[in-house]
Formats: structure tokens, sequence, C-alpha cells
């Protein structure tokens, strides 16, 4: 039965090509709300998600609503109910819109989840037959969060979803992510600090492979010290009153 | 004139035997990054056993190249099937040693081949007017570049189909482009990859059966023969373009036949050639992505 949390990673650890990545990361998720997993470039935090997923080697425990799942497949991790909104994207591009959409669909779609994604993203709808990869940045990303928001989830992991979008466009993103966190747990990573203050209710931060900080979202983003030790952000740049300017944990590199 | 007609029409003939091998490689190593060295395994295997269930209706009657077409099929289908549940899946993502165990396979294949009908070739009896040519502006073309035309084309026409109109197809030309992104959306991706090699071998075992109608005998060797030009064919094509390799089998066939004729036996040299030229030109193919 479900706990409180609806997963749990303990002392995860992965490795690329015979490299570790992540180092014994462990972290809870809640069954509800945003939590938001930050850290400067490269430091794991895609990594991390593909652990879990099982798309990249790993060892450790990852508890998907109190059951173990680290020795399934990913297609069997997936089914079980988590969405995956993966960095970059990845549509797939030789494949039109409404055949990106089609693919996702995993038989727990339903006419209301078919509705709601038609209403989030009524470009899609019109672009049914273009190619995915002849779409804008931001259209693509549209795709991918529709792909993962066609099915009932337990949870959604979100990888940086607004890297590389204009600012009215990461407003929309984050727009349809607030929506979706209503009704399904989300963990997202994310670089842009004002995204974050926006939805996240609590951090995991991540410092070269390993889990340095967690908390209420609150308590680190007022607290610029924090944030410029953790996350390499000067206070100054970190604007939360600022509408569209694009703060990320990237700038202070 | 005539000769250039007949040269051409043997050359597409001949193409369409190298599509029915290299389709298969091509969406094999597209979807799976595996070559797979026994797929002429699966066409010989065809071969024989369609042409011996052909035997049982009559030698050289329609009937009976008809079953043993379809058998030849299905052989192909069900070898090609028992390959990737037997061997290839236990390394999933090993390619390496997915390569070797079909490097593997296809020896000790041909060697029990030859145990079970000797190492040398038989001829095979066909039927009248297969065994004869028609005449083409002067040209006297043989029979058997019609049926592989045709053949080649039908299954081209149905592989499209199905890649276009079938959520396996759909599955398949996803995983061509990303295969992890496939398995993340909640696919379990390897019965796209069984699937694959059982169309893959389909046709295959199909183009056993007609190679021995073109080449009026059947033997061991015939399908590492085939696989040498079909895998040129599938480079040149673009590992993993359908399309590629319909175009580039055509091509292949046609130069191999017109060097053949016009340069001293040369055909082979002249396909290595080209080989080297596309590689040095286009390393990804006339069709394929760039890597
Ligand atoms: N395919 C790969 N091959 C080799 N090393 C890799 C590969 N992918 C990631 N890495 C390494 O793994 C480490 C963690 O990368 P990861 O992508 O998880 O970081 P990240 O926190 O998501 O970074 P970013 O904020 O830039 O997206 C990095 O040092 C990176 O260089
Ligand atoms: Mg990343």
């Amino acid at each position: 039965m479900s706990g409180p949390n609806v997963l749990e990673v303990r002392g995860l650890s992965a490795r690329i090509a015979g490299q570790q990545v992540v180092h014994d990361v462990s972290f809870e998720v809640p069954a509800s709300g945003v939590t938001a997993v930050l850290g400067r470039n490269g430091v794991g935090k895609t990594s991390s998600l593909r652990a879990i997923l099982g798309l990249i080697e790993r060892s450790g425990e990852v508890l998907l609503d109190g059951v173990r799942v680290d020795a399934e497949r990913t297609d069997r991790i997936v089914r079980r109910g988590v969405g995956y909104v993966p960095e970059d994207r990845e549509v797939f591009a030789g494949l039109t819109v409404a055949e990106n959409l089609r693919l996702a669909e995993r038989g727990g779609s339903t006419a209301e989840h078919r509705e709601l994604v038609d209403t989030l993203f009524p470009d899609l709808v019109r672009r049914a037959g273009q190619r995915a990869g002849t779409l804008s940045g931001g259209q693509q990303q549209m795709v991918s969060l529709a792909r993962a928001l066609l099915n009932e989830n337990r949870i959604l992991l979100v990888d940086e979803p607004t890297k590389g979008l204009a600012p009215r466009i990461v407003t929309e993103v984050a727009e349809t992510l607030a929506a979706a966190a209503r009704t399904v747990p989300v963990l997202l990573v994310e670089q842009n600090l004002q995204v974050v203050e926006r939805l996240a209710e609590r951090v995991v931060v991540i410092d070269a492979g390993r889990v340095v900080h967690t908390g209420p979202a609150r308590a680190l983003l007022d607290d610029p010290d924090l944030v410029q030790r953790l996350l390499g952000v000067s206070a100054g740049e970190h604007d939360p009153s600022g509408e569209e300017a694009a703060t990320t944990a990237e700038a202070g590199r | 004139m005539s000769t250039l007609i007949l040269l051409l029409a043997t050359g597409l003939g001949l193409g369409g035997l190298y599509f029915l091998v290299a389709s298969g490689l091509s969406l094999i190593y597209g979807l799976m990054g595996v070559l797979n060295f026994a797929h002429g395994s699966f066409l010989t295997l065809g071969a024989f056993v369609g042409l011996a269930a052909g035997n049982l209706v009559g030698a050289g009657t329609w009937g009976g190249l008809l079953l043993g077409l379809v058998v030849g099929a299905l052989t192909g289908a069900a070898a090609a099937t028992a390959t990737e549940l037997g061997l290839i899946r236990p390394l999933y993502d090993r390619h390496i040693e997915q390569v070797l165990v079909t490097v593997g396979l296809s020896l000790a294949t041909v060697a029990l081949f030859e145990g079970i009908w000797g190492p040398n070739p038989r001829n095979v009896t066909r039927t009248e007017w297969l065994a004869s040519t028609t005449d083409v502006l002067g040209a006297h073309v043989p029979n058997t570049a019609f049926l592989n035309v045709l053949a080649a084309a039908a299954v081209l026409g149905g592989i499209v189909a199905f890649l276009r109109y079938t959520r396996y197809g759909l599955i398949i030309r996803a995983g061509v482009e990303n295969r992890a992104m496939v398995t993340a959306l909640g696919i379990d991706v390897r019965r796209a990859f069984t699937l694959v090699f059982a169309v893959g071998g389909a046709a295959a075992g199909l183009g056993g059966v007609l190679a021995t109608q073109s080449l009026n005998y059947v033997s061991p060797h015939m399908g590492a023969s085939l696989l040498i030009f079909a895998f040129i064919v599938t480079v040149i094509g673009g590992m993993g373009s359908l399309t590629g390799a319909a175009v580039a089998s055509v091509v292949v066939a046609v130069l191999q036949q017109l060097a053949n004729f016009y340069l001293n036996n040369t055909g082979d040299l002249i396909v290595v050639l080209l080989l080297a030229l596309v590689l040095l030109v286009r390393p990804s193919g006339l069709m394929g992505r760039p890597a």
C-alpha cells in the first residue's frame, strides 16, 4: 500500500562507461507536490533520474509506492506509473506529433487524458501531422510533456523542462507543470531558480554525485549564502521578484 | 541495345534477391545494432526446406513453387525467431558478443547443412516458364528476373505498410531512432526485436527459394555468397534505411552486371570500389542518418 512517499531512493549509485557518476544518493519524494533536484552542471542530476529508471547501470534501492523496483527493466518500471520527460526532450524526430503521442499511450490512457493534453497544448493538435524534428524547441518540449501526461502516473520525472527556452515559453512550461502537479507528484530537475521557487515545495541538492542538502525549498531560496555555496549563484543574481529574468545556477559558473 | 536491356533486367532481378536479404539485415541493424552474420543461414535453410515442401506437391509445378515460397518464408521466420530468442536476447545490448554469436551460428549451420544435404550444389526442377526467357525489345530476359522483382517489390511494399500502419511498426521506427526512449515510454522493445528478426528471416527464406529458381541449384553455400553482397548493399544504402537498401540493391546489382559484361568480369571489384567510395564520401550511406 502506498506510504507517505511515492518514491524512495536509498544508496543509489550509477556508472556510465565504467565511471561512477552517482554516489550513494538517497532521498524521498512525497506523494504530492513538486520536489526539485538542484545542482551545478554535470553533478549527476540527469544520471540520477536515468539510474532510477534503470536506463544506466545502477546499484542501490529504488522503491516506488513502497515496492522495490531496482531490479526491474525500464519499461516495467515506467508501466508502474512513471512519466519521464527527459533532458533535451528526446522526441522522435522522424515521427509526426500524433505518432509521438500515440506511441506514448500506455493503455491506461483514457479520453480524459487525451482531452487534458489537447487543452494544455492546442498547438500540438494543429500540428498533429508535422514531423516532430521540424518543431521548435518549445514545441518539442510540449510533445515531451504531453507524452508523459497522456498516462495515469504515480509520479513524473521531469529533467530541465525549461532548458534553452524563451522566457515566455518557460512560463508556459512552468504553468503546465504546476497544473500537472496538482494531481501527480513531480520530481523536477531544474536550474531556473524562479521556476523552482514557483513550483517546488522541497529541494534536493546534488554536488559531485552526492546529496549535499535536502529541505524545504523556501529555506534554501531565502538563504543567499546557502544558495551561493551549494549552487554557485550569488544572491544578487537570484531575484525572486523578477518576472521573466532567467536566473539559473549555470550563471554562477 | 538488347545486351544493355538484358543486363539491366538481370541486374534488377539480382537486385531483388539482394533486397530480400538486405531488408532484414538493415532492419535488424537499425533497431538493434546487431550485424547478423547468420542471416545467410536463414536463407539457405528456407531454400532447402521450402524446396522439399514444394517437391511434395510436385517439382517444377506452380503449386509446388508457391508452397515452397510460403514454407521457405515460414522456415526463415522460425529460424530467425529461434535465433533471436535463444542466442541474441540473452546477450542483450552486448553487441560484440551478439555479432560473434551470429558468426559462430553461420559457420556451424553451413557445416550442418553440408552434413544433411551434402556439400555440392544440387539442381532444381523449375516450371517451364521460369526456365525460359521473355523477349523484351530483342533481349531474352530470364523469367526469374520478373519473379524476383515482383517478390522484392511486394516485400518492400509489405514492410513499408507494416512500419507505417501498425503499432509495432511505429515502435520499430521509433526504436531505430532512439531505443532507450522507447523503453522509457514503458514499451518492451525486446518484442519488437523478435518481430524484426522474424520479418527479416521470412524475407531471407523467401529469397532463398527464389534464389534457387534464378541459380537453378540449391547449395549449403548460397546464403553466404548472397549475404556478402547484401551487407555491402546495406552499408551503401545506409544501415537501418529500408528505402536505402532498396535503391542500393538495384544500383549494386546493375553495376555488377554491367561491369561483368563490359569490364572483363570486374563486377565484384567495382562493387567493392563503390562501397569504398560511399564510405569515404558519405560514411552513413546513401540514405542513412549521420551517426
Ligand atoms: N554518455 C556519457 N558518457 C560519459 N560521461 C557521461 C555521459 N553522460 C554523462 N556523463 C558524465 O556524468 C556526469 C554527470 O552527468 P549528468 O548529465 O548526470 O549531470 P547533470 O547534473 O544532469 O548536468 P546538467 O546540469 O549539465 O544537465 C558528468 O560528469 C558527465 O560528464
Ligand atoms: Mg542534466
